[in-house]
């Protein structure tokens, strides 16, 4: 069955002063109907865009998407005209990110805000649009909607409105969620909750979840699948439980290092020693090379390819690639 | 799911009753402050006064009255009477009608003026925005007072009759108050439209219009507001100006920059103080009201602060 987003060698590049940055350099990557996957990676490798790339978000004098193609449903969304894209959004695909206050017009009601998807994709008049944005707001766990509906972006907590964040993307039932480190921003005690609520509502609607963190805490109790990032390339992937029990990159090592616990939201992420390097000074080999302490010469001269490790992983290291 | 019910984390009265937040918070703010409540009831009092206080006026058809020229204020004249003999009161509360009336049409005439174009400027971008600011540049690099002796000068010459003066005084005024209106209004669409929640309604996929008339606009109506109300006071020094010099609105009919420029010579000014000082005095209180009403009305609508 083909996956219902299908990223194949994806690349997104910015036209910088220095020189070409590739945020994104090559990723594939499948979500298939009603499968979590999770991207985690440390800040910079270039998961938002990834996503940005797929909602055709990636626009302005500098950034453009330079190669590959995103299927989605079956249709090419690169190749999509404007419109086409437009009526995809919010409505088969939606997005939420890291921000929800910042995320949320200042001067218009949450009802509102709920209500504007509903009549643009769906067509709902302004009452039922409204009558159904209470409702949402119900459903994403929000006691008395009514009051809710009325209010202000600035007179709700992070957590509700994280909540709301949801209930727009939510509200036209679309196929995939993709959502940009939607707990950052929140305290530990709240980001459970936002968690429980997106496999809640994943397990009533059956829509897929493409989820961006760096916790792999997040990722434990989430993902299906795992996309590990580094410097816009995949380096490793693989199937969840596998890919924990036996990580194969020494960079997906290095994030283990101090080993989450299955079901335990951790605040901070392990670091690894060393800097993520500038992308624009990457050279021949193996991006991770600095920073991993198994690099041979071959490292250096030559950039693994993503190749598979047994069934369901794959990484990109020549400590596991076939000789060549 | 074991969910925290609605944690209210600010106002424990959010959402209480419809549209309670954002436009109370600002009125309640706004009646603490004590200039902007004196200030609003200054000019609340001049349109009473001016827009009522002539129907009471036994005086109020100024009839010329030889027997009572220049008479200093007594319990009949309580501001005296002018060269003519008219009733130096009437004629300040008439003039001030014309002037409040000029100073909001032409505010109302530029303001959305501005809007309109700052508006298409800041949101279309591109060709119809550079042909926008390049002619708001153009106006706003000549000064705008010569600008206006200039234009009105040229009423004088072509002889155009004192009644529709008034109205080509508005337009004038309006000319001039566009472009600063509308490069702050496109300023602010322009960082309006980078911020996250209008970037976030590209994300639902609503359409243009929707997201111009439903999302941005109401972001700038605070902005707007105090913007019209610090251009009334504008307007209203502005249309002095030019009727003090002859060049504004003319007599018969009267403003308060016109009724100064009667009593503008040495015998006037020195021995007849109660022709000069009314309406001078109206110009004043009225303009300075405005403003203190308007600079509080922007810290307290001022987006950046409200979180
Ligand atoms: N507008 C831009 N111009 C130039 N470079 C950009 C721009 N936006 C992003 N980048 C670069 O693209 C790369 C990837 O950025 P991206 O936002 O995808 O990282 P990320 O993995 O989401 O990180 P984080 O965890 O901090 O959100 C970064 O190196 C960043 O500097
Ligand atoms: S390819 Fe070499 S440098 Fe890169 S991760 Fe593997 S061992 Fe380390
Ligand atoms: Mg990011």
């Amino acid at each position: 069955m083909e996956a219902l987003l299908d990223i194949r060698e994806l690349q997104t590049h910015f036209q910088t002063e220095a020189g070409v940055l590739r945020a994104v350099d090559g990723v594939s990557l499948r979500v298939r109907e009603g499968e979590t996957v999770c991207i985690v990676g440390e800040s910079g490798c270039g998961k938002s865009m990834t996503a940005m790339s797929v909602l055709g978000l990636v626009e302005g004098p500098s950034g453009k998407v330079a190669g590959g193609e995103v299927r989605f449903g079956g249709r090419d969304l690169l190749r999509m005209s404007r419109q086409e894209l437009r009526t995809l959004r919010g409505h088969e695909l939606s997005m939420i990110f890291q921000e929800p206050m910042s995320s949320l017009n200042p001067v218009l009601t949450i009802g509102r805000q709920i209500a504007e998807p509903l009549r643009e994709h769906l067509r709902l008049g302004r009452k039922e649009a409204m009558r159904r944005a209470v409702e949402l707001i119900r459903e994403v766990g929000i006691s008395r909607p009514e009051q809710i509906a009325d209010a202000y972006p600035h007179e709700l907590s992070g957590g509700m409105l994280q909540r709301v964040m949801i209930a727009i993307a939510v509200s036209c039932k679309p196929k995939l969620l993709i959502a940009d480190e939607p707990t950052t921003a929140l305290d530990v005690t709240i980001q459970a909750q936002i968690l429980d609520l997106l496999r809640g509502l994943q397990a009533k609607s059956g829509m897929a979840l493409l989820l961006i963190t760096h916790d792999l805490g997040v990722v434990a109790e989430m993902a299906d699948y795992v996309i590990v990032m580094y410097a816009g390339k995949v380096v490793e992937e693989g199937e969840v439980e596998r890919l924990f029990r036996e990580p194969r990159h020494p960079y997906t090592q290095g994030l283990l290092r101090s080993k989450p616990v299955l079901g335990q939201v951790r605040e901070e992420l392990y670091s690894i020693p060393g800097q993520v390097p500038n992308p624009l000074e990457l050279g021949a080999g193996c991006a991770f090379a600095d920073r991993c302490e198994f690099a041979m010469d071959r490292c250096r001269r030559q950039e693994p390819p993503l190749a598979p490790v047994g069934s369901d992983q794959q990484a990109a290291c020549w400590l596991h690639g076939k000789e060549g | 799911m074991s969910v925290a019910n609605g944690r209210l984390a600010v106002q424990p009265g959010a959402g209480r009753s419809k549209r309670s937040s954002i436009w109370g918070d600002a009125a309640r703010r706004l009646i603490r402050n004590k200039l902007a409540v004196s200030g609003f009831l200054v000019v609340a009092l001049m349109f009473a006064a001016c827009f009522l206080g002539p129907l009471f006026s036994p005086y109020a058809d100024n009839k010329i009255n030889m027997a009572q020229m220049n008479r200093p204020p007594s319990a009949s004249h309580w501001l005296g009477t002018d060269a003519l003999g008219r009733d130096v009161l009437t004629r300040v509360l008439q003039a001030g009608r014309i002037s409040l009336t000029v100073g909001l049409a032409s505010m109302g005439l530029s303001v959305a003026l501005g809007a309109l174009l700052g508006i298409v400027a800041g949101y279309y971008r591109g060709i119809v925005d550079q042909l926008i600011m390049r002619l708001a540049d153009l106006l706003l690099t000549i000064p705008s007072l010569p600008l206006l002796f200039i234009a009105g000068a040229l009423l004088s010459e072509w002889k155009v009759p004192p009644d529709s003066r008034m109205y080509i005084v508005m337009i004038m005024l309006a000319v001039v108050g566009w472009p600063g209106l509308a490069r702050m209004v496109r300023g602010q669409i322009l960082s309006l439209r980078e911020r996250e929640f209008m970037q976030a309604t590209t994300v639902l996929g609503l359409r243009g219009r929707r997201r111009l008339l439903g999302h941005l606009l109401p972001n700038l109506v605070p902005l707007l507001i105090v913007i019209a109300t610090l251009n009334i006071g504008g307007a209203i020094l502005s249309e002095s100006v030019l009727s003090f010099f002859g060049l504004g609105v003319t007599p018969p009919t009267p403003t308060w920059g016109n009724m100064i420029d009667a009593a503008n010579n040495m015998i006037d000014f020195e021995k007849r103080p109660w022709l000069w000082i009314p309406p001078g005095f109206s110009i004043f209180a009225t303009v300075i009201a405005i403003n203190l009403f308007g600079d509080a009305l922007r810290d307290v609508l001022d987006p950046k602060q409200r979180r």
